[in-house]
Order: structure tokens, then sequence, then C-alpha cells
């Protein structure tokens, strides 16, 4: 049944197989690339660097943290001037640490590293189409984030270290260069790289919503998309609408810093020197950030659900449940995303009574998730689970969405969060919400999808080592946390000696920090199998997971353009798993229903006379449209 | 020397690490296993599953009792009672939810893992259960929604008339205190006029600024109303007081404001700590620079008359450096110098 895919016209239309076939150079094969799965597979090695990065500098300030009387001068070759004589990690650095560790885990790693991968690797493959609406501008938006990458990395390197103020970047402290030395020119890179960066998804997400709007297959109405297409169509729209008001803090930030405009800055005496800017408001630039930060999180963490509903329902061989409450709490999502901001700002001098507001609209975003955890569950009861190492990175990722989901409830209600906010409470909640829930999203990505990428499997083995060394280690990591925080110990503090409500935990700390350090370690294993499997690994079969999904039809090495010949049609939705009368578990989405009347549910028997008679025009169409061609 | 032997020591379990890999594949390549579904590493996935259940479920369970008085801040303010009365409630509600949901979870993977016998339910909706768990989290939402919200409307009303004002301003890398004197009324500010005497930047034009005195610690009377009002010099910063269960940001330009009501003096939480050098501290939670972790200030709560007493006694600022008053016009300087002769 898996093979009784080519439908009639697929059979009649062969003849033009090669003919278009393109012969690239090395250069636009695969430096500037206009196929989207190369530009995937850019995104891909990218934010794979780049969450070494990362995760580098996470290792250095937990080493701080957890060992705060450690003799660090073995790091001096690495670091130089940044550890001080006495081998001590220089305090300013340990801000630009924690500031970058943000900024690249949040914008390069989860959201160019994730969305930029996968939805450029499966939405033209997953709704049948031969490449993005626009290739050219694929490749620009991937050149872009490269740009903005080579900005932000020589800002690593500067004198006076990049920028220092936390990843939000709050002005005064960075549009003031006497504030910190970080908010020098290491603060104008990253201006100039975020403004690289927005543009680039910006151009990306243009792509994504004209590409699924105008470019699905024939059959491929919107109630027949796969999860993942909906959740990166949703993720581009929000980025569409936020990433803007982003780039409006940047600019206005860009005046204040260097053209002496007053629209964060007001009565400052700084240094011995009145400032002469008044008037300006330093919460509109907390306004105008987490108009797109907070919908930044679902710009992460939404591609990262819908890979998981993919991957979950191919594994449980069973249909995803409550696909359409899926769908509807996506959008959901999508739309409160933008009217929950305000909650990062409770204590920010706000009034309180938009804090009360933004309370309640806060609490009701946390239904839709609920109900996508609760459909999770629920796909998984009665299924019959195959742990690949997809599956099991898609079950961590739940896990962690329950996990980090809660305590969004402690956080998103304001008299709580008068304690909680800007403690490692927080840090504990979005890292597992956010950061790993994410993270996990686009290992389970990797994992399912490297096949279909390069021809080949990564080794199973090795995944589960990775996984169980990953779940475990971001649980030890994160975890603890919540008891600093509750104990109220501030973020970004250098060390917590000076106080003696926080001068406690100095063992719990290393234990967080030894756990970090062991799971950035892990990460190697995956790097190994990754490039190993690359060349070396198991030739994958054309339908590995025996999935129902578009993608899983094109030949194990598609070339540029996708199928050869005809695009497929689609006759059902994506995931008619364990349909009770059919033999196999699997229905792929090009199987017609007049070709399963074994399988048929009811309402669907009725589909097949209109199907057939659909079927009928094509194929005279087809015949005449060949006749005039020849 | 110990690099070398350390460096070829990692290349030596490099090299074990891998030939156990390749060993692996092979063997797994021989037995066909990689064709296979229900392997034995499926089984061992879901078995590890409720391992980690188990394993994690307790030690969490544990460590969360035993370093309760660890974690728990003692409560020093009436709202923090509520504050507090809250959080354990979301606590006890989400605890349920999550060690619920990852029973599910895990217990799930591992009873229903591939087994060649079993086929899948084919099982794609059912729109009661969709509604039923759209509708309980909801109202358990609106629940918990509204006791907050009372809550932060208490939290956050004007205060009460008779509050006691303490002007608190962070600056790179300190707060100042300011108190308004006998006649209870700060005197204005405005950051042009900061010098080195002056760090405040207090207007002595000001009547009000007169009799306004500084504090080395602040200092509060117990079971009173305290308004604090917050101001800051150069960056954003934040007054945290964790056992006051306070928090409210310092925004150059825009005052803020917290009031609330102490109600344990430090001498009674060290009696009730057993920590004779207990204090009440104050630090900052919105980093400002270099010097972000070194932001403390003591706050000394008292019994109200010893408040009163120690009230009256501070020396203010015009009378401990008469030079500010130095170019103020002549009827004003005449005013501030009665408070300066004021014995």
């Amino acid at each position: 049944m898996a093979v009784a895919n080519v439908s009639a016209h697929d059979a009649a239309s062969t003849h033009d197989d090669h003919d278009h076939e393109h012969h690239d150079n090395f250069i636009t094969k695969y430096i500037f690339s206009t196929d989207h799965k190369m530009i995937a597979k850019q995104y891909l090695v990218s934010g794979i660097f780049w969450a070494f990065i990362g995760g580098f500098l996470s290792v250095l300030f937990r080493l701080q943290l957890g060992f705060p009387e450690m003799d660090m001068s073995f790091l001096k070759p690495i670091l130089g001037g940044w550890i001080n004589a006495s081998g001590k990690l220089d305090p300013a650095f340990y801000l630009a640490l924690v500031t970058m560790h943000g900024t690249i885990m949040v914008f390069f790693v989860l959201t160019a590293g994730l969305s930029g991968t996968f939805s450029n690797f499966l939405i033209p493959l997953q709704i049948g189409a031969r490449d993005m609406a626009s290739g050219f501008m694929n490749m620009l938006s991937y050149w872009f984030f490269f740009v903005s990458g080579v900005i932000m990395f020589i800002s690593l390197f500067l004198e006076k270290g990049p920028a220092s103020g936390g990843w939000v970047v709050y002005p005064p402290l960075s549009a003031l260069e006497q504030a910190i030395p970080g908010s020098g020119l290491g603060m104008t890179l990253w201006l100039i790289a975020m403004v690289f960066f927005i543009a680039s998804s910006l151009m990306g997400g243009i792509n994504y919503i004209t590409t699924v709007i105008n470019l699905r297959t024939k059959g491929m109405a919107f109630s027949r998309l796969p999860l993942t297409i909906w959740a990166f169509f949703l993720t581009a729209v929000i980025g569409l609408l936020s990433f803007p008001v982003l780039f409006s803090a940047a600019l206005l930030l860009v005046f204040d810093r260097s053209f002496g405009t007053s629209f964060y800055l007001s009565d400052i005496y700084i240094n011995g020197e009145a400032l002469p800017n008044t008037g300006g408001s330093a919460v509109l630039y907390q306004h105008l950030f987490w108009f797109l930060g907070h919908p930044e999180v679902y710009i992460v963490l939404l591609p990262a659900l819908g890979i998981t509903s993919e991957v979950i329902a191919t594994n449980s061989r069973k249909p995803i449940f409550g696909y359409k409450a899926m769908i509807i709490s996506m959008l959901g999502i999508t739309i409160l995303s933008f009217v929950v901001w305000a909650h990062h700002m409770f204590v920010s001098g706000l009034n309180p009574f938009l804090g009360s507001i933004f309370m309640f609209l806060t609490l009701i975003i946390a239904v839709p998730s609920a109900v996508k955890v609760f459909n999770y569950l629920t796909t998984l009861w009665r299924g019959n689970l195959r742990f690949t190492p997809a599956m099991l990175f898609s079950i961590g990722l739940v896990s962690f969405f329950i996990s980090g989901g809660l305590t969004g409830i402690f956080l998103g209600n304001s008299a709580i969060d008068i304690q909680l906010h800007d403690t490692y409470f927080v840090v504990a909640h979005f890292h597992l919400v956010m950061g790993a829930a994410s993270f996990f999203g686009m290992m389970a990505g990797v994992y399912h999808w490297f096949p279909k990428m390069f021809g080949r499997m990564l080794d199973e083995k090795l995944g589960y080592i990775h996984f169980w060394l990953t779940f475990v280690g971001v649980y030890l990591v994160f975890f603890p946390m919540h008891y600093i925080g509750i104990a109220g110990f501030p973020r970004r503090y250098y060390s917590w000696t000076n106080f003696s409500f926080a001068d406690m935990y100095t063992d719990l700390n290393m234990f967080v920090s030894v756990a970090a350090i062991i799971t950035f370690f892990a990460q190697f294993i995956f790097i190994f199998n990754f490039f190993y499997s690359m060349y070396k690994g198991r030739k994958a079969s054309a339908n590995p997971w025996q999935s129902n999904t578009l993608e899983w039809t094109t030949p194990i090495h598609p070339g540029h353009g996708n199928w050869v010949g005809e695009i497929p049609s689609v006759y059902r939705w994506p995931y008619d798993y364990s349909k009770p009368g059919s033999k196999e578990d699997f229905i792929p989405q090009t199987v017609p229903l007049s070709a399963t009347p074994e399988s048929n549910l009811p309402h669907e028997a009725k589909l097949v006379q209109l199907e057939k008679e659909i079927m009928a025009e094509e194929g005279e169409e087809l015949v005449t449209n060949e006749s005039k061609e020849s | 020397m110990y690099g070398f032997l350390i460096s070829i020591g990692v290349i030596l379990l490099i090299m074990l690490i891998w030939m156990v890999y390749r060993i692996q594949t092979l063997i797994s390549v021989a037995k066909g296993s990689d064709k296979k579904i229900a392997t034995t590493s499926n089984k061992v996935n879901a078995i590890l599953f409720m391992v980690f259940l188990i394993v994690f479920g307790g030690w969490m369970v544990w460590y969360s009792i035993v370093e309760f008085d660890n974690f728990q801040l003692p409560i020093a303010s009436e709202h923090g009672i509520v504050t507090d009365r809250l959080f354990w409630i979301t606590t006890a509600v989400t605890g349920f939810i999550f060690i619920l949901t990852h029973i599910l979870l895990f217990w799930f993977s591992y009873h229903y893992r591939y087994r060649e016998d079993r086929r899948a339910a084919f099982y794609p909706d059912n729109n009661k259960l969709e509604v039923i768990w759209t509708l309980v989290p909801a109202i358990v939402l609106t629940i918990l929604v509204i006791s907050g919200w009372k809550a932060w409307s208490d939290i956050t009303s004007p205060a009460p008339d008779n509050a006691h004002v303490v002007e608190i301003m962070g600056y790179q890398f300190a707060w100042d205190v300011r108190y308004p004197g006998v006649d209870q009324q700060l005197g204005g500010y405005d950051y042009r006029l900061t010098t080195a005497t002056n760090s405040r930047g207090i207007d002595f034009t000001d009547k009000n600024a007169f009799d306004d005195f500084p504090s080395q610690n602040i200092v509060l009377p117990k079971g009173e109303p305290v308004l604090f009002n917050i101001r800051a010099r150069d960056v954003l910063h934040s007054v945290f007081a964790p056992h006051m269960r306070l928090k409210m940001d310092a925004v150059p330009g825009m005052p803020t404001r917290f009031w609330f009501v102490p109600n344990k003096t430090t001498e009674e939480m060290r009696a009730e700590l057993g920590d004779e050098e207990f204090e009440f501290e104050i630090a900052c939670t919105e980093v400002c620079g270099i010097g972000h972790f070194t932001m403390r200030k003591v706050i000394r709560v008292v019994e109200p008359e010893e408040y009163r007493k120690w009230f009256t006694e501070q020396t203010p600022f015009i009378k401990s450096n008469p030079d500010l008053i130095a170019d103020l016009p002549v009827e004003l300087k005449e005013l501030a110098k009665i408070y300066i002769n004021e014995e």
C-alpha cells in the first residue's frame, strides 16, 4: 500500500525527468545556493556552531558561579586579559558572558537554527512544492544571517568586550558607554548584528508565509497540512509582526547612543556629569523590546512543538490526538502572544492596573498550552511506541514543556512575581520551557529528518546516549535553580557572598555547574554522530520511519526541485496511522481514498466518488496538455 | 607533564569509545537488529523512562522536604504572608498537575512500548475530552488569577496617609537613603544639582529639604506602614528586599514606589533564626553594571518607640554640611539656620 502512491497522471508524465536537472558548481551548490534544502543545511550547521559557542560561554560563567574560589589561570590562553592577575574572571566579562549566551541562544540558535533549518527544509517538502516562493530571497535571508553572525562573533573579541547589559540590553545601561565597558563598540556591533538578523528573519518569514499559502500541491488543503507546517506558518506570522518592533526599539536606541536624542534617557547623572537628556522613558524601551521579546518565546517554541507533534504521531503509530484542537491552540497562542508582553514588567514601575490586565491575559495563554500537553499525552496513550532518538527527544520536550510551563503560572501572577522576578526561579522557568524544550525540538527534528537531509541514518545508540545524558543533565542543571530562586538568589550576579541571605547553596551551585559541564560535553557525542553519519552512516531507505508525509515520497537524495516528474497530489490528512482495516499501519498522504476502500471511514467513503471525478478530469487535462506540448 | 599525560589519557579514552562504537555497530549489523523495530533498545528506553520517573520524582520530593527551611526565606512583612500563601497554593495546584502529567507521560511511554503483535488504537479526536481539558485549566487558572489580582490590588493600592516615607536612590553601585525629617515631607530634587556633597541632587531652595536627613541603614518601625519612594540616578536598578517580599525597579527620570508593613523586628528575627548576625537586606535585581552584585543595604526594623527616638536623633543634611545652603537667598538661609541651630 505504501507504494501505491504513483497516481495515474504521475506515470503519464515522467517524460521530463532529467530535462530540468541543474548542473551546479561548488559555489552555487554549497555557498550561494537557492535550493531550500541546502539553505536549511546552512542554517543547521550555523546553528550548531553557535550552539557550541553559546554553550561554551555558559560553561565559563558556570565555572565562576559553581567554583568562585577557583584559579582560572588555565583559561588565559583563551580569555587573555579577562582573567585577572589573581586568576579570577573579570566581573565585567562575566556580564558579557551572560549577555552573549542569551543573545546567541535565543536568536542565533533557537530562532535561526530552528526555524531557519526546519521551515526551510520542511515547508516545500511537506506541502509539495519545488522550492520556496523566492529562492533568491531565501538565499539572501541566510546570508544576512551570516553577516549578522560574523558581526556578533567579531564583537566577542573587542578590547572592551561585547555587549554586557543582559540579552534584553535595557537602556540606560546599554545606551551609555560610561555605564559599562560593553556598552561601547560592543553594543554598537550588537545593534548592527541585530538589524541584519531582523532583516534576515523577515525575508525568511515572508517566504515561509507566501510558500505555505500559494505553493501547496493539489489536494493539500490547510486542513490537511502536517502540524509542523502549521507551526512554521504561525511562527513566521508572529515573527513578521513582532520583529519590526524590535527593529524600531533598536533604531531608537541607536539614535540615543549616537545622535543625542532622548527616547529612553532622562535625568541621568553619571561619572560626575549630569547628562542633558530629559523627557525620555526607560520603560518605553522595555515595552518595545518585550513586544518582540515575548512573541519571541513562541517563535522558538512553536516550531519545536510542531516537530514534536509530527514525531510523536509517527512513532506512536497513531494519529495526533485532536488535530483541530492542536491548530486552534496554536492559533490561540499566536494571537495571545501579542498581548502578554508586559508580564515581564510587573515591577518595572508599570501602572499596577496595567499589570492586572496583563496578569489576566497571561494566564489565559496557559490554557492552549495545557490543551497541547493533554493532546500529546493522549496521542501516546494506547500507541505502539517506537523509541527512535527523535521520539525520545520529543517526549523529553513534552516533559520540559510541562515543568517549565507550570512555573509560568507563578510568574504570570503579578503578586507572586514580586518576589520571584529576576531571581533564579525565572532562569529555571525559561530555560526549561523555552531553552531546553526548543532545543529538544530541534534535536528531535535533526534525528528525524537527517535521513532526508543526507540520505543516511544517524547512529541510534549514540542518539540514545546523547538523549539520556542531555535529558538528565538538563534537569540536573535547571531543577535545582527553582530552589535557589525561591531562596531569592538574584540573576546576573557574579557572586552572592556579599549578601547573608544568599550566602549559601554553594554546594548546590557547584552541583549545577558540574551538571552543566557534563551536559555540554555530552553534546560532542552528537557532533561526532552528526558529521560521521553524514559520510559513513548507514544508508537510509526511502521512508525509514514509515511516515505519511510528503517528504518521504521524494527520492532518497532529492535534487533541486525535490520530485522527479510531477509533484504528487494529496488525498488525505497526514495522520492515517494504524487505521482500522488497513494492512499496513500507515497510509501516506499520496494514497487516494479510492485505493483504500477497506479502511475508509464512513464520511470518507462519500468522498471517494468526488475524488474519482476529479482524478478523471485531471487525467483528461494531462492528456490534452501533453498532446499540445508534443 | 601533567598536560601531556592528560592528553594521552583523553586520546586513549576517545579510542576506546571509538572501538566500542564500531563493535556495537558491527554486532547490530550481524544480528540484523538494525532492521527490526522491537529491539532491546526500545525496551531499555521504555524502562529508563520509568526509572527516571521514580528516581527523580523521589529525589525531588525528598529534597523539597529536607531543604525546606533552607530555601524558604522567613517572611517579615504583612503582604509577604499573602503572597507566600498564594505561592504555596499555586505550588500545590501545579505540583499535583506536574506529578500527574509526568506519571502519565512516562507510564504511557513504558506501557505502550512497541510490540509486534499489537496495533495502536486509531483515536484521532474526542471533542468532549478537549472541552474538559480546556475548561478545567481555565477554571483553575481563573481562581488563581482572581486571588492573585486581589493581593496585587491591595499591595499596589496608594499608601496610607500615615505611612513613613523613605527615599531610596540607586546609583552605581550603592543605595542612598533619605528621610523626610520631622515635617514628613521630602524636599524636591533635580539631578542637575548633584554634586560630590549633594549626591542625591536635593534642591535646598525647597524648605521641605531643610530637615531631611541621610541614614547609613534603613531604619523602619515594626507594624506601621512604610512607603519607599524609589528612584535611580544613572541606570536602572531594582530594590529587592527578599524577606519583605518587596521588589520595585528604580528608574532614572521616573520615580516609583512600594509601600508595606514590616511585621518583625530585626531582633525578633534574630531570635527566631538563632542567628545573632542576621540583618534584613536590600539587593539590586536589575543588572546595572560591574558592581551589580555588591549593592547591599541593611534594613533595621525596630519597635515603634525605638524608631521615634532614633528619628529625632538624626542630623539633617544642612546641619552636618552647612555649605549646602551657602548659595541660598538670604531669607531662605535665615530659615535654614533655624534648623541648623536647633538642638
